[in-house]
This record gives structure tokens, C-alpha cells and sequence, in this order.
């Protein structure tokens, strides 16, 4: 999971976001990224990890975790208990960047445990072990969430808030996205194009029965199954709709979209 | 009427017109003419038989003794069915007749002779026909009236308007449709001919809903939703969309409309050529909302109407190819619906051709596999594509373009009074209003300022919501046949509340023991994981002891705590009709008195769990009245208010269970609760004065009881009467108590809320 990225990943630059995040990580800010599924945050923490030449390690957050998935637990082995440090106390320790994507997704009282970490303390106290942990000078917190569902079970507290620095990511912009299709698969600029064209579409049904639109990621998977020969109308239904929606009405006009685009 | 009639037999010069008019034999006023006027063709189209058929049977019907106007319509009609469909039904129309004129109905003969033509043509067999036939005799078998049950004396009122409205109903149902509706208003009023008359001419809303429900074809109202999004996603508009309803049966194609805040549709749209109707609901969608956003308004004052129309043939043409250029996909669907104009389909010297060489020339430009010969055409199609090439371009430049292809192709032609349309209607173009605006509306004396409108009343109820009801004997719903009031129920004295509930302190007290217990406080412990938050001392010792001792040890010794939760949305339904005012035996108070004790005693108890519980009560008054009244809502806290509305409630008219579910189970299916309740308080069984069939009602509450279960609600009847079990039984299956002691009913509900949700 912690690992030195040794190849660039692809990032295409939507603004200021990479000068802003370095002067962030300088200052060992925590930083909060907030936008839809599939628009890039993960791709850009991996980016600037690669960047700096720190070690990324990530954790996929989901309603069952614990604190203890995070801090560590006693295991047991032939000697008695053995205590094995959790991905946070670990990237403390040897001053990774900690990356806790869709961290909404964890309860409320798994993520208090970040507190002492975001402020000028920067320690983590594992109270089973009586062990404090001081942060190592490189370790940075990132976060990661989708304000789209933020409900009243799923929001941050407020006091978890107001520890981040945060960017704000949107869908890129059409030419940016057709490039960032081209870049990932390769396909022709015409069928990018109309990827594009359709995913404006499904995002326009957002709020409207749709949760989400239709994600960039999503767009990489239709345009790499064009790529392997599917043909289009089909890549698109599998890919770019019936992930999305369960409601006939909108696969539907979806469907007729997609039809009548590739004709 | 010619003076040979009742007179002198005619003499006619052919002799098989002569045998012809000797084997029908009928004096009677008028016939003569009309025979005049049908024999030849008879004689030439019927075989030897069938000519003997139309001719006998005519003569019977002269001797019926009904006048003149049987023969009449079977001279006229017959040989027409005969072309159709052949002379097998020919016993079964006799029969039909024989039977009508035997009953009162017998003026029902010649309209129902007129409306077999419309039936062998939609229905298109021999069997079809039969169906239709016996249906209409099962109908006035239904429908004639009897005094005390003898004698047959009454006409049916419904029969006649009926068969008026024949041939629109066999246009646009199917046989099993027109079924449906004939025996649903039959069976519905049978007992009252004024309402019959009006559902038969299909006057009534009831008529109405039941027919569109019938009908073939994709109801606008099907497909409404599916449209917006298409329309959400391509247009990021919501504009709305409003079914075009025709009332002229001939009026087989309407167009769509498109105005400022709305897009009006045809209300149903059959398969044309393999294009669904929803593919065609598409295309005008689409069409429209290009229009709005690309088009540009035009002044119609200075163009002659010639000029407009070319105006807009070449703007929607435009329109159309700038949908194809974004959407290649929709040129199937428009190539197909595309009318197949030719050259040479117009002669100039006798018809206007105008609407001829615009829809030549759309053609062209649309079908990239048709090409125009004449010159001037083609021309203009170069020009059109030029301007498209033309970046910027909009309707001022096809306007000019327009007004010079009718300058160019003007012929004497034009002016003649036959106008070719054939050809020039395009199936998804909407009517082009919008593109118009007329500067000199009118007079000026006939200019006013727009209708004031009155100050709007203060609505103080929500407007009616429609609900269906279920029919058991047909097996189907009756379409938007209740209307529901809801009210915010009038305020009383919450303080008569208090007293109620204080009389029962023993209880209280001893359900806030209960209560305490129930709450959720404290966590659960989950043992045995394999990856909890702490170790679990007793199995990691004994894991280690096993480890130890050389056996595997089990790997699941962690342990994890997590809290309690409760989660229930609770909705109760009381029953206020008016059986609800008896005093119970032997007490001094009603029963009313007794259900608003427990009730309050419930809100109390919910209250103190935190569970969120919604309280509504109805009567009703006939379907067009049923009253829903709102006491208390999910999120509102049991306060002064919530129990100042209960204590003023009142009970009155009766009871139409399945609807009030139906209402009041809406804002429960969109609680988010995991567990929902809904409970009915009543103390009688379904019944509503305008019902007389007293199975009817309580079938739909069994109807309704069951789609809430197969949506994941609990539903439970607490029944006052003992009287009414078998029927609570029949509703509720045994999801129900019975309250024999209506003292106790205060304890029985709380301890059977706590049972069913603990």
C-alpha cells in the first residue's frame, strides 16, 4: 500500500491546483479535496506524491471501518500480543502521505482519531498501546470526499472541517476531458468528442433521478472498450448508463441519447 | 320525395332493377330514392346470393312495423360490409335485430345497422364482428330497464349514445378495450340512466379516463417522464409538456405546439412505418426544442401567407439538418417518416403546387439519396447548403432565402383554388407559432388591457388528489376515480387531551418503565471477529492456550462494540365516520373519547422513544369527497398544537378504508426508515353511501393492504367492533387485534405498538 510512485501518472493541469498543493505540502498542511466520483482527486494525490518523491499510502474508507483500521491492533502470535501499526500510524511514523479517500464513508467517531494529527500537536496517540506518535517531518494528511452526498448521516463534523486546507475539483473542461480520453486510451479526437458530448448529457440529469453524472473515469472505461473494438452505441450502454441508473425512464432517454449521437 | 312513391309501383326499364325492387318490395317514404341511388352498384359488386340476402332482409325490416329508416340504413350499409368483410354475419345481425326489436330498444336498429360499416372495417373479420354484436347485446340485456323485475319497459338510455360514439370508439380501441369500457359503465351505472347517458357519449371524466386508459398507442402520460429527461439531458430545459387532446375523432394527426412556458404534444401517437410512437414523441421533442433555442422571431405583417409558409418550411428544415448534424443517429427514424414526394405528382395547370415544390425541395435537402431534376430546385438546394456552410447563420438569413425561392418559382399556377397538399405534412413539425409575431393584432377600439384577474380565494385545503380504486370484478383499477382532500385539521382545547391521558396515569407510569427499557442506549458487543477494535481477552487467552498446546487456534478473537440504533416510522390512520360518536355500554363515554385517550397515549409514548410517528384521520362523503385530515406529521414533536387537533376531532359520513391508505401510506413510503408501520383504527368495515355492492369497498382496502405489504410496510388493523372481524380478517389477513374491552384500549394499543416493534 505505501509505496514510492515511480512512473508519472497522467495529470492534466486544471488550474493553479499543482503549484497550490506544494505549497501546502511546504507548510505540512492537511488538505481536503472535495468533487464528484471519478473526476481526478485520487489521480492528482497519486500525481503529487510522484511529484515530491514521497510515498503514497491510501485508504479506501467505508461505514464498517474502525479506528483501530486506521491506529493499528494487537495481533496474537506464539509469544502472546503483537501490536501492528494501522496505514495512519504507519505513514506517521515514516512520513508518507496518508490518503483517506471518501472519508465520509467511515462513521463520525472512527475520524476523530485524525484530530491531534491536523493541528500544531501533529501526534497520534494510540491510547491501547499508552504510545503517543510524533509525526515524522514528511507525513501530510489528505482527505478526500464528494460533497454529492453529503446527507445528514454523511458530512463531516465541523470540527473535522476546519482542520483542512481544501481544493474543490469539478469534471474538466470539454477539450481538457477529450485530451484526457486520448492521453488514457489513445481513441480518435471525433469519438473522444462524442464521448464527451454524451457524458454532458448524463451530468445534466443530475439532481434530475440522477445522484451522479456520468464520471471522466467512466468515459476511460467506454473509450478503452471502443478500443478493444466494441462497438460504439454498445460501449457506451455498458460503460457510461447502466453503472449509473437503475430507472427505466432515464437508461431510456440515455440509451436514445447514445443512439442517436453515433447514429 | 319523388311522386311515384306510395303510389303507382315504378316501372324501370331494367329488368333486373325491376325484379330487384319487386323481391325488396317496401313502400315505404324514402326507400324508393335510396334504392335508386344504391341498386346498380349492389348488382354489380353482390353475387346472386348476397343480392338475395340484402333484398330479404330489407323487406323483413320494412315489415317490422319501425318505419322507414331500417331499410333505409340497410341499403345504404350493407353492401358496404358485404365488400368488406363477405355476408357471414348476416344471421348474426338478424338475431341483433330480432332481439333489439322485440325489447324497447328497437330504435336502436338503424344506428346500429350504420355502425357495422365502422366495424367491419376496424375489426376486419367475420369473428370480429361477432364479438362486437354480442357485446352490444349483452349490453342492452344489462341495461334495459324492468319494472319489479318482469318485464322488460325501460329503453336502455345508454344504448344510443352508445352507438353514436361507434366509430371513434372502434377507431381507437381495441375489441377487448371497447370491451373493458362498455361493461365497466355498464356495470358502473346501471342503476342511473342520466349518468349512463353521459358515460356513453363520453361526456363523463370517468368515460374519459377509462377510454384513454383503453386506448392504442403511446399515451403521452406514458411516456412523460422519460421525455423530460431526455429534454433535461440534451436541452438542460424543463419545459413542460402537455398532452393535446382532440375532441374530433377525425382529427388523426395533431401537431405539436410549441408556446413561451410550454410544449403542447399530441395526448397518443400509434407506430408509423416501424417508428414507435415514442421514437415520434422524440423527434417533435426534439424539433421543438431546437426551434427554441436556435429560432429567432420573425414579423408576419410584411410577407404574404405564401411567403410565411416557405419561411418556415425553410427554417425547419434548417432546424432539422442542424439535428441530424449533431444526432446522425435520428435520420432513420426521419427518412422514414419523411413523406415520399416525387416529381410529377403535382399538375401545375390544375393544382396550386407550391406545398408541392417545398416539400420536393425539403426532401432533397433531407434525403441525402433523392435528387431533385428540376433546376430551380436544385439550385436552391446548393444555395441551402451554401448558407448552412455559412457559419452564424440563422432564420433572418433562411427567411431571405425563403422569400427568394417563392420570387423564383412563382407559376400562374399558384393562384388556382386546389391547393396540393399531399405530401407537405411532416410528421414531427410542430405548428411554428412560435416564430410569428403579428405587430397589428387588431383594431385599436378592440385592444384592452389584459383581464384583471380577482384576487386568487385563499386556498385553505391542498387541491384534490386523484386515486385510483380497485374493481374486483373486472380485475383492474378504476383510474383516478377518488378525489382526497387533505386538511390541516381545526384546532380544539389541548388541554381535554391532558385530561384524557391523566385519567390513565396507572398506565403511564407503567409504560415509561417499559419505554426506559426499550430506549437505545449502551452498545452491542460483537465478539468473535476476525479484525475488530480490541482483542477479547477471554478467546485471545484461549487461542493462546490452544496455540500453546499445539492445536490451531481460532483466528476470530477480537472483538467490536457498536451502538445501539431503533429505527421505525410509525403512521396512524383513524377512522372518523361517524359510528365513531356511540356511547360504549355502560360508561359515559363514547368511543371517540376512548381512541383519543390511547391515540394520545401512543404520541406520548413514540414521542419519549424518539420514534417518528405521523397521525391522519378521514371520512368521506361519496368518492368525490373523501376527507384526509392531518393531525400530527413525522417530524412534528407532540406539543399543544398536534394535541389541540386531536382533541377537536370529530366524527361524521363514512368510511372508504383503501383510499385513505392509499394517502396517507405516501409520506410513509418515503420515509427512510428500514422499518415502516402503518396502523388503522376504525370500528366498522369499508362502506361509502354512493357504493351499493358491499364487497367492493372492502376488496379495494384488501387491494391497497397488499401493494403496502409487497412495498415493504407493515400494516396492522386495530378493530373497535367484534362484529366486524370476519371482514377486518378478509382485509388484513391476521394482521389484526380485535379490542373486546374498548376500556382497555389504551393498554392494547401501546402494548401491541411495543410487541410489533420491539
Amino acid at each position: 500500500m505505501s509505496e514510492l510512485i515511480t512512473q508519472e501518472p497522467l495529470y492534466l493541469l486544471q488550474g493553479q491546483e499543482v503549484a497550490l498543493y506544494q505549497a501546502a505540502y511546504a507548510a505540512r498542511l492537511p488538505v481536503m479535496l472535495k468533487g464528484p466520483t471519478g473526476c481526478g482527486k485520487s489521480r492528482f494525490v497519486e500525481h503529487m506524491a510522484w511529484k515530491l518523491g514521497k510515498p503514497l499510502i491510501t485508504v479506501a474508507c467505508n461505514e464498517d471501518m474502525t479506528a483501530s483500521d486506521l491506529v493499528g491492533r494487537y495481533l496474537l502470535d506464539a509469544q502472546g500480543s503483537r501490536w501492528v501499526d494501522g496505514p495512519l500510524t504507519r505513514a506517521a511514523r515514516t512520513g508518507a502521505i496518508c490518503y483517506l479517500d471518501e472519508v465520509v464513508e467511515a462513521r463520525q467517531d472512527t475520524t476523530v482519531v485524525i484530530h491531534a494529527l491536523t493541528d500544531h500537536r501533529r501526534a497520534l496517540p494510540i491510547d491501547k498501546k499508552g504510545e503517543t506518535v510524533q509525526a515524522h517531518p514528511d507525513f501530510q494528511l489528505v482527505i478526500s470526499y464528494n460533497p454529492g452526498y453529503q446527507s445528514l448521516m454523511k458530512d463531516l463534523k465541523p470540527s473535522t472541517k476546519q482542520r483542512f486546507v481544501a481544493f474543490e475539483f469539478d469534471y474538466p473542461e470539454t477539450a481538457q476531458e477529450v485530451a484526457i480520453l486520448q492521453g488514457e486510451t489513445g481513441i480518435d479526437t471525433e469519438r473522444a468528442r462524442k464521448l464527451v458530448q454524451l457524458a454532458h448529457s448524463a451530468r445534466n440529469l443530475k439532481g434530475h433521478g440522477l445522484v451522479e453524472g456520468v464520471s471522466t473515469r467512466l468515459l476511460v472505461y467506454a473509450a478503452q472498450l471502443m478500443a478493444q473494438g466494441v462497438a460504439p452505441q454498445a460501449a457506451c450502454r455498458m460503460a457510461l448508463v447502466r453503472p449509473i441508473t437503475d430507472d427505466a425512464d432515464i437508461r431510456q432517454s440515455l440509451d436514445h441519447a447514445i443512439d442517436a449521437l453515433w447514429g | 320525395m319523388t311522386p311515384a312513391e306510395n303510389t303507382a309501383p315504378p316501372d324501370y326499364p331494367d329488368v333486373r332493377w325491376q325484379t330487384a325492387w319487386r323481391e325488396l318490395g317496401c313502400r315505404l317514404p324514402g326507400v324508393q330514392s335510396v334504392f335508386e341511388a344504391s341498386v346498380a352498384q349492389s348488382l354489380e359488386r353482390l353475387t346472386e346470393p348476397q343480392l338475395h340476402g340484402l333484398l330479404g332482409v330489407g323487406r323483413r325490416l320494412g315489415q317490422l312495423g319501425r318505419g322507414a329508416d331500417p331499410v333505409i340504413a340497410w341499403l345504404t350499409h350493407w353492401p358496404a360490409v358485404v365488400d368488406l368483410i363477405g355476408a357471414e354475419v348476416l344471421d348474426d345481425v338478424l338475431a341483433l335485430v330480432q332481439f333489439l326489436h322485440k325489447s324497447p330498444n328497437s330504435a336502436a336498429i338503424a344506428p346500429l345497422i350504420g355502425s357495422l360499416v365502422t366495424a367491419a372495417r376496424r375489426l376486419a373479420s367475420t369473428e370480429g364482428v361477432r364479438q362486437y354484436l354480442s357485446l352490444l347485446q349483452a349490453f342492452t340485456q344489462q341495461t334495459t330497464g324492468s319494472i319489479h323485475g318482469r318485464q322488460q319497459t325501460q329503453p336502455s338510455p345508454g344504448l344510443l349514445p352508445l352507438l353514436a360514439q361507434a366509430p371513434r370508439l372502434l377507431q381507437q380501441l381495441s375489441m377487448a378495450g371497447l370491451r373493458r369500457w362498455v361493461l365497466h359503465g355498464a356495470r358502473v351505472h346501471s342503476q342511473h340512466p342520466p349518468q349512463q347517458v353521459a358515460y356513453f357519449s363520453l361526456q363523463s371524466p370517468d368515460s374519459l379516463a377509462i377510454f384513454q386508459r383503453e386506448r392504442h398507442g403511446t399515451l403521452l402520460v406514458d411516456v412523460q417522464r422519460q421525455l423530460g429527461m431526455t429534454q433535461q439531458a440534451l436541452w438542460q430545459s424543463d419545459l413542460p409538456l402537455v398532452p393535446l387532446t382532440g375532441d374530433d375523432a377525425a382529427m388523426a394527426r395533431m401537431t405539436p405546439a410549441l408556446q413561451v412556458d410550454v410544449l403542447g404534444l399530441p395526448d397518443v401517437l400509434e407506430d408509423v412505418n416501424g417508428v414507435t410512437g415514442l421514437g415520434r414523441y422524440r423527434l417533435m421533442l426534439l424539433h421543438a426544442m431546437a426551434h427554441r433555442h436556435l429560432s429567432s422571431t420573425c414579423i408576419a405583417d410584411n410577407w404574404s401567407p405564401a411567403q410565411r409558409l416557405a419561411v418556415e418550411w425553410f427554417e425547419d428544415a434548417r432546424i432539422d439538418r442542424w439535428l441530424l448534424a449533431r444526432w446522425p443517429g435520428l435520420r432513420s427514424d426521419m427518412l422514414t417518416l419523411l413523406p415520399p414526394v416525387q416529381e410529377g405528382e403535382c399538375d401545375d395547370r390544375t393544382h396550386a403546387c407550391l406545398c408541392h415544390r417545398l416539400a420536393l425541395w425539403n426532401r432533397a435537402v433531407l434525403d441525402p439519396a433523392f435528387a431533385v431534376k428540376q433546376p430551380v430546385l436544385h439550385d436552391f438546394v446548393k444555395r441551402f447548403e451554401h448558407a448552412l456552410a455559412e457559419p452564424g447563420g440563422g432564420t433572418r438569413d433562411m427567411a431571405t432565402l425563403a422569400l427568394s425561392f417563392v420570387a423564383r418559382t412563382r407559376c400562374a399556377g399558384d393562384v388556382l383554388p386546389n391547393v396540393f397538399f399531399a405530401g407537405s405534412l411532416i410528421d414531427w413539425r410542430d405548428d411554428n407559432r412560435h416564430l410569428w409575431l403579428y405587430i397589428e393584432d387588431g383594431d385599436e377600439e378592440d385592444t384592452h388591457s389584459p383581464r384583471r384577474r380577482d384576487a386568487e380565494p385563499e386556498l385553505h385545503s391542498l387541491p384534490p388528489r386523484l386515486y385510483p380504486e380497485w374493481d374486483h370484478i373486472s380485475q383492474s383499477e378504476r383510474p383516478d376515480w377518488v378525489k382526497v382532500y387533505e386538511y390541516l385539521h381545526p384546532s380544539g382545547q389541548a388541554s381535554e387531551i391532558d385530561r384524557l391521558t391523566a385519567q390513565h396515569s396507572g398506565l403511564t407510569r407503567r409504560l415509561a418503565r417499559v419505554l426506559d427499557q426499550l430506549k437505545p442506549q449502551g452498545r452491542q458487543r460483537l465478539r468473535r471477529l476476525e479484525q475488530g477494535s480490541e482483542l477479547d481477552l477471554d478467546l485471545a487467552q484461549q487461542a493462546w492456550i490452544d496455540w500453546r498446546s499445539g492445536h490451531t487456534p481460532d483466528e476470530r478473537v477480537q472483538q467490536h462494540w457498536r451502538p445501539h440504533e431503533r429505527d421505525v416510522s410509525v403512521q396512524l390512520v383513524l377512522d372518523l365516520s361517524a359510528s365513531l360518536a356511540e356511547r360504549i355500554p355502560g360508561t359515559d363515554q363514547t368511543v371517540l373519547q376512548v381512541s383519543q385517550a390511547a391515540v394520545a397515549l401512543l404520541a406520548w409514548a413514540l414521542d419519549r422513544l424518539g420514534d417518528p410517528l405521523a397521525i391522519g384521520g378521514f371520512h368521506s362523503n361519496t368518492r368525490q369527497d373523501v376527507r384526509y385530515m392531518h393531525l400530527k406529521g413525522f417530524e412534528e414533536a407532540w406539543g399543544e398544537e398536534a394535541k389541540a387537533r386531536l382533541a377537536a376531532v370529530s366524527p361524521a359520513f363514512s368510511t372508504r378504508t383503501g383510499t385513505a391508505l392509499r394517502h396517507a401510506s405516501l409520506t410513509l413510503l418515503q420515509r427512510r426508515s428500514p422499518r415502516k408501520l402503518l396502523l388503522l383504527l376504525t370500528d366498522g368495515e369499508p362502506s361509502d353511501v354512493d357504493v351499493s355492492d358491499p364487497d367492493y369497498l372492502t376488496q379495494d382496502a384488501r387491494q391497497v393492504v397488499r401493494q403496502l405489504q409487497a412495498q415493504g410496510v407493515f400494516v396492522w388493523c386495530i378493530q373497535l367492533h367484534p362484529a366486524h372481524e370476519a371482514n377486518v380478517r378478509s382485509v388484513f389477513g391476521e394482521h389484526y387485534t380485535l379490542v373486546k374491552d374498548l376500556q382497555q384500549l389504551p393498554q392494547t394499543l401501546a402494548g401491541l405498538f411495543l410487541r410489533l416493534t420491539r
